[in-house]
């Protein structure tokens, strides 16, 4: 069959085929369709000219703007940085009380550290910094090894139990599972531990003064005679209403039977300087806002 | 079966012999690893087909000269399981979709973390939907086309059931964690030997069909489906190129390494979008619409135009999928102009598709198996605008890793592909079961704006939570530090989140209809016979098949 007929509605012919039914006609192109095929392929070869474009056996046609995304890109992060570095370069060098009396340098501060936290801490601290089972609230300034600026930049830069050289070191012994202290012993340890911070408990006096013996031959010599911890040891106080991993019995056992060891990563190789000052001090105001709010 | 000979029946028997045996070698070889549990699904797969076969072996001949009739049963089936597959890879998609929104979602299982089930969704509809939507729709439209039996009567039953177990162990597989861990080439090697094979022979079959065919030209829909099976195969090919790491388990490693991988990956991937997803769905278009609209077709010379257009042009633009990366510069802007340049043979094709709508627009208005197809002819427009667009590396540097990528590819998924492949069945549906219409016209009806309003709603809220999502990631402070945390992003993307959920529930039900409505057409719509549907020559009353066959 190949009558080519003519379509009434649009005066076209058809080609002449038939398929099932289904015809075709042979209308043009229309001109829109050619016009736009030229402008996109003058475009295509206009920008081929100007950027690097076709490969040439081991080289390629470089565009003769000699535009380079990666020194471009350079460039730019280049350029970015010297162009914070008016006052970076300050919040690097100058002590956090200088940084702190400065409005101008503490507005870069204000601006920056939020994001800085976001991105780097809140996932693991949380996005309001009071933390969660096994990672240390930043808020209730009950700090491990410190809250003063210069102890914050250490613990920033070297990171816990990481594996950076410098590298803060803590870790509660397992007393239980080491066979230091028998189950007993430490279910009778949990209930004075729970005692010194005021926690409701049902044990008699005569237990607690057994718990009071375990924890000065045990537990002492890292967390103090008074149970108020040692900094210098990253040993929590464990008298204040600060803990990490729970106060309840289960979980107090658990910490005493099978020991804890945290890890926070060290920030120096990714992080600057001035990025861990700023973290600092936005820690520090953080803080000191919830002891106001309180 | 009853259409098979005898000698048939035992081939289909053998065949599924086979591949039963190679479903114990993978169990035994795979013992104790996720290749092994693959083993065992084979064989199962093949015990059923093997016994379906061994109890119709010794049935009588068959009657009937089968040169006489179109050979419509795997159509049937493959239309049936298309929309299985759409219920469950759309029903995976809104769960996921709920995931992103709810985490909790995921109920504590390592099953049904995101990571696993997303590519369930993604096959589950793409090549689930998708593929069998497409394997049955071109035996209909090769055979009518050409007004020639198919070429084989064992081979397009293995094509369509090869294929679906190709798509089983594929999301069996997810769920397990087998994955190489390429997008839409998820599944290991032995799956993707099998497609392998299964694709040679549907090749074969669509070559030999087309051999045969009573009428002088080839009708553009099937240039369509040739280049989505020809290409298909090629990308498959290249981009699964790998070495086990055993055979004995379900762990391969690619033959590139590096930006030599992305690029191979992306080179595959964004074909997997233009030859399986657009080449494969235009022939469809090309037979369904012209048909349903009862219009001839606008422009030849532009349909010319457009196929070879998209085929030469569509091959190179994989790099814009990697602007701004390790890729060296000129390939992406190899990529992004010849992006650029796909544009208008697209827009040809959606134009050639439109205009053929003239003289048919009250149709389109009353008939909403047609309105799917003209909308789907629409999407298909917008969303070939907007990924040459986004291809542009300035667009892209706001666009690229955010929700808008996810936008795009939904308007093309929901609006163009899925949207043409509703029309088709309800268009389809009639015609291969001998009906007068469809069970229910307002059933359709509900789907298509069901259908519609899902993909705006999603396509919405992915074009709103991408564009917020770029413009925070790229927003400073005055003093030059960024403004906002990566967290700050995702609570502003929360409530389009919602809302993507909500239109994908949408587009969910609209498919459910959609299976509803053909098993009630095929279980309750009355018998009818059709208008001279079967192979002839025109120009002589004799079989189109020589009685050989």
């Amino acid at each position: 069959m190949s009558v080519k007929e003519r379509d009434p509605l649009t005066g076209h012919l058809t080609t002449g085929h038939e398929w099932n039914g289904i015809t075709e006609l042979n209308t043009r192109v229309p001109r829109a369709v050619w016009f736009f095929i030229i402008v996109t392929h003058i475009w295509a070869v206009v920008y081929w000219v100007l950027m690097p474009a076709w490969p040439v056996v081991t080289t390629y046609t470089k565009g003769l703007l000699g535009y380079d995304q990666q020194d471009k890109v350079e460039q730019r992060v280049m350029a970015a940085n010297a162009a914070r570095a008016v006052w970076t370069d300050q919040i690097a060098t100058l002590p956090a009380e200088e940084i702190r009396a400065d409005p101008a340098l503490m507005a870069h501060v204000t601006r920056t550290a939020p994001t800085l936290f976001g991105d780097n801490c809140a996932g693991c601290h949380g996005q309001k910094a009071d933390g969660g089972p096994g990672f240390p609230s930043l808020v209730d300034e009950a700090w491990l090894w410190g809250g003063d600026a210069d102890t914050i930049m250490e613990t920033l830069r070297v990171g816990i139990n990481s594996p950076h050289p410098d590298s803060r070191f803590a870790q509660m012994l397992a007393f239980g599972e080491s066979g230091i202290l028998s189950r007993d012993q430490i279910r009778v340890v949990v209930d004075y531990v729970q005692s010194l911070s005021g926690l409701e408990t049902e044990a008699s006096q005569e237990r607690l003064d057994e718990g009071a013996v375990i924890f000065e031959e045990n537990c002492a010599s890292c967390h103090g005679e008074d149970a108020k911890g040692l900094q210098d040891l990253g040993a929590p106080n464990l008298t204040d209403a600060s803990w990490i991993y729970g106060s309840d019995d289960q979980t107090m056992f658990t910490t005493i039977n099978a020991g804890r060891q945290g890890w926070m990563p060290a920030w120096e190789d990714r992080l600057t300087v001035a990025d861990r000052m700023m973290l600092t001090l936005y820690i520090q105001d953080m803080a000191h806002e919830a002891k106001d709010a309180d | 079966m009853t259409q098979l000979k005898s000698g048939e029946r035992q081939l289909a028997m053998i065949l599924s012999g086979l591949v039963l045996l190679a479903g114990f070698l993978l169990a035994a070889a795979g013992h104790g690893d996720p290749m092994g549990v693959h083993g065992w699904i084979v064989v199962l797969f093949a015990a059923v087909i093997l016994v379906v076969a061994m109890r119709a072996l010794d049935d009588p001949e068959p009657t009937e000269d089968r040169t006489m009739s179109y050979y419509d049963d795997p159509t049937k089936v493959g239309i049936v399981i298309a929309l299985l597959w759409a219920v469950v890879g759309m029903g995976m998609g809104v769960w996921v979709a709920a995931q992103l929104a709810w985490p909790d979602l995921r109920f504590d299982a390592a099953w049904s973390s995101f990571g696993r089930i997303r590519p369930v969704h993604t096959s589950g509809v793409i090549f689930g939907f998708g593929g069998n939507a497409l394997i049955a729709t071109s035996f209909h439209v090769m055979q009518r086309t050409s007004r020639a039996r198919l070429a084989g009567q064992v081979s397009p039953w293995f094509v369509l059931l090869g294929f679906n177990l190709f798509c089983i162990v594929a999301a069996s597989g997810y769920i397990m964690g087998v994955t190489q861990s390429k997008e839409y080439a998820e599944p290991e090697w032995y799956a993707d030997i099998w497609l392998v094979i299964v694709w040679v022979v549907y090749f074969i079959l669509y070559m030999r069909t087309l051999a045969r065919r009573n009428e002088p030209h080839i009708y553009v829909a099937n240039w369509y489906y040739m280049s989505f099976i020809l290409v298909v195969a090629i990308l498959h090919i290249v981009n699964n190129l790998a070495v086990p790491a055993s055979w004995g388990g379900a762990k391969s490693y690619s033959l590139f390494s590096g930006v030599q991988d992305a690029m191979t990956q992306w080179w595959y991937g964004h074909n997997a979008v233009a030859f399986f997803l657009t080449t494969g769905f235009l022939g469809m278009l090309y037979y369904f619409l012209p048909k349903r609209a009862e219009r001839p077709i606008y422009s030849y010379r532009l349909s010319i135009l457009s196929f070879w257009g998209i085929v030469f042009f569509y091959i190179w633009v994989g790099s814009h999928h990697l602007h701004y990366t390790a890729l060296p510069q000129w390939v992406q802007t190899l990529g992004m102009t010849f992006s650029v340049m796909l544009l208008i043979p697209s827009w040809a094709s959606a134009g050639n598709a439109l205009m053929t709508l003239n003289g048919a627009w009250g149709k389109v208005r009353d008939d909403a198996t047609l309105r799917f197809m003209m909308v789907a002819a629409v999407f298909y427009g917008l969303s070939t605008f907007e990924g040459s667009f986004m291809a542009v590396r300035a667009v892209n540097s706001l666009s690229h890793y955010t929700d808008w990528t996810v936008g795009h590819v939904h308007a093309g998924a929901m609006g163009w592909v899925a949207l043409i492949t509703f029309g088709s069945i309800y268009a389809l549906t009639p015609v291969l079961w001998r009906k007068k219409t469809m069970y229910s016209w307002k059933l359709v009806e509900w789907h298509f704006w069901l259908a519609l309003s899902g993909t705006v709603i999603y396509v919405f809220a992915m074009w709103n939570s991408g564009i917020t999502q770029g413009l925070m990631w790229r927003t400073y402070t005055e003093s030059g530090t960024l403004a906002y945390s990566f967290t700050d992003t995702l609570v502003a993307m929360h409530p389009y989140y919602i809302a993507r959920a909500a239109g994908g529930a949408l587009f969910l039900a609209g498919a459910v209809l959609a299976l509803y409505n053909v098993v009630m057409t095929i279980r309750r719509v009355p018998d009818h016979a059709p208008h001279l549907d079967y192979p002839t020559n025109s120009e002589a009353a004799e079989p189109a098949v020589p009685a050989g066959e």
